[in-house]
């Protein structure tokens, strides 16, 4: 049965294998060459006056498009893995009636199942592991500058690194068998594993990953750190003021809610709205001349706070961990669900 | 000597619609059994349940005196060959030999080359590019080659013209008398068993209405011809298979476990054919009838 299996595997993997071997030694020729730009550019940066910031700015934006380029990759590896190697693995043979021919060679159609699983589930897994590893090497240097909504935490950026591509692969894997054996049609099972993947794959961002653990609460000062700017309002008599989704102090955490508190500690301002605050903006501290730092310490002064909700950067691993035993204990009850429907209903 | 095929009130549903009911045969060893019926009547579902293929919505069946596919070993007994003969259309002939060297522990590999030999298939012919005949051939290749005790083929002539159907036959016959196997096939055109079978089974919408030696059934079945009489005025030993009246004369078809001598009738042997006619008419006229079994 390994034979079999492998037989009819051996094309794609070896087609995934060339295209991981080809993005591996583009990340290894160019990685280094990444991360020497990094360190040099951080040991020549000073914290006063802040230059570290613009060279993470302008090092990051040099490089954005490979960035996204291959972190878009590792999350799209698991889905083409449950499109071209789960949903066909069942539906192809009960398309062509060829289960009929292997069921009937003097192997139980468990151990098929079994090998036909273990076999391809496994494929799947060392892609999406190498895939997520050399990615994750390649961006370390540009993961430490990434702004806010694209740093390791934020969600996009999250299920491209680490071990979390191999929970996801062998779910979109074991998904895509599982609708293949139900719809009995490659190609119907095929669009309809990319669909429910695609709805998981937003709905856990969204939905989930924030209650994985309990977010913390706090209440910041405004600092150049939180506060990303000010408007004006009622032709200059007030501000606009308006947070960043950062926290002072954890760089790279990931940011649920930013909202603004005015002195009482009341709310005046929700999440990506302006906060108005009483100050002129002709003249004193806030005017346009006496620039951006002035007008935070005297808003600060007058009390307004940010208060947040948010993971810290490093609740990264455990999340990560608790993301991918998830996708596993998934894909574990559909492989169960696949050996009882294989046993009883399929024929 | 176990049967190779016994059922006792076997069915099998999908979803509302019933495929198979009240399905009692025993089919003892060494014999070639030929599944006939139209289309639909059940046919394939008979074979898949034998195959292991189905779990029987109710009834047992045994085959070899175990369940179908209950294990390895019992998997390894039983061949067989589905519909359209289904095979890997991206692997070679040889990768099937292998398929079939792999999964099967008495796998037979002077068998299978000589056969792949002598019917003239490249070996490194992908199987998708074969003709209807060489593919249902390959097929048959497999099923003989594990060396099973009970080959099943469901509809294996179906698809092919009328020369490769008897050539297919015909290798069938020499196969199945070289290794002493038991062969259970089935096909819609009695035509097609009539010259390999000497066992007959005839199933009709979702029933079994006969089984039997064919020979006994021959012996056993008369067609009656003469003066309109109604069926109730026959004797009790003749049992009505099927009946045409017209306004002054009646035509049985009568099963009978004595030769007729009534004189009124004119009496006249079957053809396997006339007599599987017989039973597939019944579904026409309505008449269930008791399902009929061979004394032996």
């Amino acid at each position: 049965m390994t034979w079999l299996t492998w037989r009819q595997l051996r094309g794609s993997v070896v087609g995934t294998a060339a295209a991981l071997v080809a993005l591996a030694a583009a990340l290894v020729l160019t990685g280094p060459g990444l991360a020497a730009e990094y360190s040099a550019g951080v040991a020549a940066c000073t914290p006063v006056p802040d230059t570290c910031d613009r060279f993470f700015d302008r090092f990051f934006s040099a490089h954005e498009l490979p960035f996204v380029a291959v972190s878009l990759l590792v999350l799209l590896l698991p889905a083409l893995v449950g499109l071209f190697w789960g949903a066909p693995l069942i539906a192809r043979e009960l398309e062509a009636g060829t289960h009929l021919l292997v069921w009937n060679q003097s192997i139980t159609r468990t151990r098929w199942l079994a090998v036909k699983l273990a076999i391809t589930g496994l494929a799947a897994m060392v892609a999406a592991y190498l895939c997520g590893l050399v990615v994750t090497w390649w961006s370390f240097p540009l993961d430490m500058s990434a702004p806010d909504d694209l740093a390791l935490m934020a969600p996009l950026v999250f299920g491209a690194r680490g071990i979390a591509p191999v929970g996801y692969a062998v779910l979109a894997f074991v998904l895509g068998v599982t609708v293949g054996m139900l719809v009995r049609r490659a190609l119907p099972a095929m669009a309809i594993t990319l669909a429910v993947f695609f709805a998981l794959q937003l709905a856990v961002p969204l939905l989930v990953r924030p209650h994985l653990m309990t977010p913390v609460t706090a209440t910041f000062e405004l600092s150049t750190e939180n506060v990303a700017g000010f408007g004006a309002e009622d032709a200059g008599s007030s501000v606009g003021l308006r947070l960043q989704s950062a926290v002072p102090g954890d760089a790279g955490a990931w940011v649920l809610s930013s909202r603004v508190l005015d002195p009482s500690g009341r709310v005046v301002a929700e999440t990506g709205e302006d906060a108005p605050v009483p100050v002129s903006m002709t003249s004193g501290p806030c005017a346009p001349q006496n620039g951006f730092a002035s007008c935070i310490v005297e808003v600060n002064d007058l009390g307004f706070r940010q208060q947040a909700t948010y993971h810290p950067l490093d609740r990264f691993w455990p999340f990560q961990w608790m993301e991918t035993g998830i996708y596993a204990a998934l894909a574990l009850a559909l492989t169960g669900f696949c050996f009882r429907w294989v046993r009883r209903r399929l024929s | 000597m176990t049967d190779v095929l016994l059922t006792r009130g076997l069915g099998r549903r999908y979803g509302r619609r019933w495929a198979l009911r009240d399905c009692t045969v025993d089919v003892p060893d060494g014999r070639v059994v030929g599944l006939v019926g139209p289309n639909g009547a059940g046919k394939t579902t008979l074979l898949k349940l034998a195959a292991g293929q189905l779990e029987p919505t109710e009834g047992a069946i045994t085959v070899l005196g175990e369940r179908p596919a209950a294990r390895p070993a019992q998997l390894a007994r039983v061949g067989f060959v589905a519909q359209d003969t289904p095979v890997y259309s991206g692997l070679t002939v040889a990768e099937h030999l292998r398929l079939g060297a792999r999964l099967n522990p008495g796998w037979d590999a002077a068998l299978a080359a000589e056969r792949i030999a002598r019917l003239g298939l490249d070996p490194a012919q992908r199987a998708g590019k074969l003709s209807g005949g060489q593919r249902a051939q390959l097929a048959l290749t497999l099923g003989l080659a594990k060396r099973p005790e009970l080959l099943i083929l469901d509809e294996p002539v179906a698809s092919l013209d009328p020369l490769a159907r008897r050539e297919f036959l015909q290798g069938l016959m020499e196969a199945t008398a070289e290794h002493g196997l038991s062969v259970l096939l089935s096909s819609h055109l009695v035509s097609d068993l009539e010259r390999v079978c000497d066992f007959l089974v005839v199933l009709v919408d979702a029933r079994v209405q006969v089984a039997g030696e064919t020979e006994e059934l021959l012996a056993t079945h008369y067609r009656l011809t003469g003066p309109r009489r109604d069926p109730d005025r026959l004797p009790a030993d003749q049992q009505v298979v099927s009946a045409a009246h017209t306004d002054r004369q009646s035509t049985y078809v009568v099963r009978a476990a004595h030769p007729i001598h009534d004189p009124a009738w004119t009496v006249h042997r079957l053809t396997l054919e006339d007599l599987v006619l017989a039973y597939m008419g019944r579904r026409a006229v309505g008449d269930a009838g008791p399902v009929l079994e061979v004394q032996r």
